[in-house]
């Protein structure tokens, strides 16, 4: 997947200025940043999530596979399947565990029970919950713990079989142990997934990416490899922001 | 303008550690240049005094040490940090070998203040005075961050190993010529030695500070062509 050019704004106010940025395949790319730097403005982009915030507005090219998926061929629910989500904040449904995982393919219009328990049981497997969950299934998904909901999100989004996963800081809410937890997992989904992760822990990014990209003001400053970016950045900006540094 | 850390306690944690480094620096220095006075002036005192603040020397190792542990484990440096962490652990390391290479020398000076002078010794303090600087210029480059002294570090260390050659033939031929000699030229020419030594680790030093300004390894370059 792949971003050229890319700008968006929200009103007159540009938020990410001509980015250009591979998130190389089956890899994990972290986004760094100060905190209103355009990183999860950048991560809606890449599956057009900002088209439901009014007044939002995108230009340049983004390319899944190749392709553009802003000119309109790739409609915006295909596309979403194929470029899936998981938020800072868990938001299961108040649902069953089942449901919850079952929901995107109940929409893509699978109704098969069996084929529905055998994806669900699939996903919960590729989410690192299943052994926790699978004497409950039809319970509601609210009654997990914080760290459990955050992998229930990510076998929702897994449900579907998506290409790419987009990640907005899926672990800043979590516990030492509930966060381990997910970096594990992320190690693991990446043999299958093209991952993208925003977080705000230094260390994490330096734990679970092959590709740091760190954005300051809307701008891409600089992308390299994780251990180039922690050992000897290029950019002074980056030297300043990775050693916590100001001028 | 100069960048400082938003923390201000991981600022003065840094800071700290870089003074204590040069403090050790400046003890190893003292050492080197009083351990081979006291063989050129015959002074057996002299020499004790630097075998005793050996102690010193080795103390600040092992602080600096776990200052840097702790910041490693407290702090999780990057870059730059990371560099300046990693150079210091190893730079304390010869350091405290330099320390030991001058109470080498100060014992044998405490021998030699104890039997007739042999000769003139202007070569081993000239051997003395260049691997003082070139520790010297080395900590300098490390407290500036400066590569270019770094390197000039590098390229001085040639004059040091002719130097001592030159001493070490010396010797050899004031042993041939007068076996009576030979314990007492013995002493000399390993004191030469350690001070070839000495030098060898402000080049590493220097080496370490190229690596942290600059993050490219320059170690075992001679191999490479
Ligand atoms: N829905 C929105 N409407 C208007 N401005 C927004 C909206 N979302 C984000 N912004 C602005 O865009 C900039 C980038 O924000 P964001 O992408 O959330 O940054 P980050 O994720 O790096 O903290 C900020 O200045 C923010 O105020
Ligand atoms: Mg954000």
């Amino acid at each position: 997947m792949e971003a050229r050019k890319l700008q968006v704004a929200y009103g007159e106010k540009i938020a990410v200025k001509d980015v250009d940025l591979v998130l190389p395949e089956k890899q994990v790319t972290a986004l760094i940043g100060p905190s209103g730097c355009g990183k999860s403005t950048f991560l809606r982009a890449l599956n057009r999530m900002n088209d439901l915030i009014p007044g939002a507005s995108m230009k340049g090219e983004v390319l899944l596979d190749g392709e553009s998926v802003v000119d309109g061929r790739l409609d915006a629910v295909e596309l979403r399947r194929r470029v899936g989500m998981v938020f800072q904040k868990s938001n299961p449904f108040p649902k069953s565990i089942f449901e919850n995982v079952a929901y995107g393919l109940r929409v893509a219009g699978l109704n098969d029970r069996t084929l529905l328990l055998e994806r669900v049981i699939r996903s919960l497997q590729g989410a690192a919950l299943w052994e926790e969950v699978k004497d409950r299934l039809q319970e509601n998904a609210l009654g997990l713990s914080g760290g459990q909901q955050q992998r229930l999100c990510i076998a929702r989004a897994l449900a579907v079989q998506p290409e790419v996963l987009l990640m907005d800081e899926p672990a800043s809410a979590l516990d030492p142990l509930a966060t381990a937890k997910i970096e594990d997992l992320i190690h693991e989904l990446k043999a299958r997934y093209t991952i993208a992760i925003v977080t705000h822990n230094m260390q994490q990014a330096a734990r679970v990416s092959d590709t740091t990209a760190f954005f300051y003001m809307g701008e891409l400053v600089e992308v390299g490899s994780t251990e180039q970016i922690f050992t000897n950045p290029r950019e002074p900006r980056t030297e300043d922001y990775v050693t916590g540094k100001f001028g | 303008m100069i960048k400082t850390h938003i923390d201000k306690s991981y600022e003065a944690e840094l800071h700290a550690l870089r003074e204590r480094l040069l403090e050790m620096g400046g003890l190893v220095e003292a050492a080197i240049a009083g351990s081979v006075r006291a063989i050129v002036e015959r002074d057996a005192a002299m020499a004790e005094q630097v075998i005793r603040k050996d102690k010193l020397v080795n103390r600040l190792e092992v602080d600096i040490d776990g200052a840097c542990r702790r910041i490693l484990a407290l702090r999780q440096p990057a870059a730059s940090d990371l560099r300046f962490i990693t150079t210091s652990l190893k730079i304390v390391t010869d350091l405290e070998r330099m320390g030991d290479l001058a109470v080498n020398i100060a014992r044998r000076a405490v021998d030699l203040a104890q039997t007739p002078a042999l000769r003139p010794l202007h070569d081993l303090g000239r051997l003395a005075a260049l691997s003082e600087a070139a520790l010297a210029k080395a900590l300098d480059a490390f407290v500036t961050a400066d590569p270019v002294k770094a390197e000039e570090v590098l390229e001085a260390d040639d004059h040091l190993d002719a130097l001592y050659l030159k001493v070490f033939n010396e010797l050899l031929t004031t042993m041939m010529e007068d076996p009576r000699a030979i314990r007492r030229a013995t002493s000399l020419m390993f004191s030469a030695k350690h001070l070839e030594r000495f030098g060898d680790h402000a080049t590493n030093v220097a080496e370490m500070v190229i690596f942290m300004v600059r993050g490219t390894d320059v170690r075992h370059a001679k191999n490479k062509d």
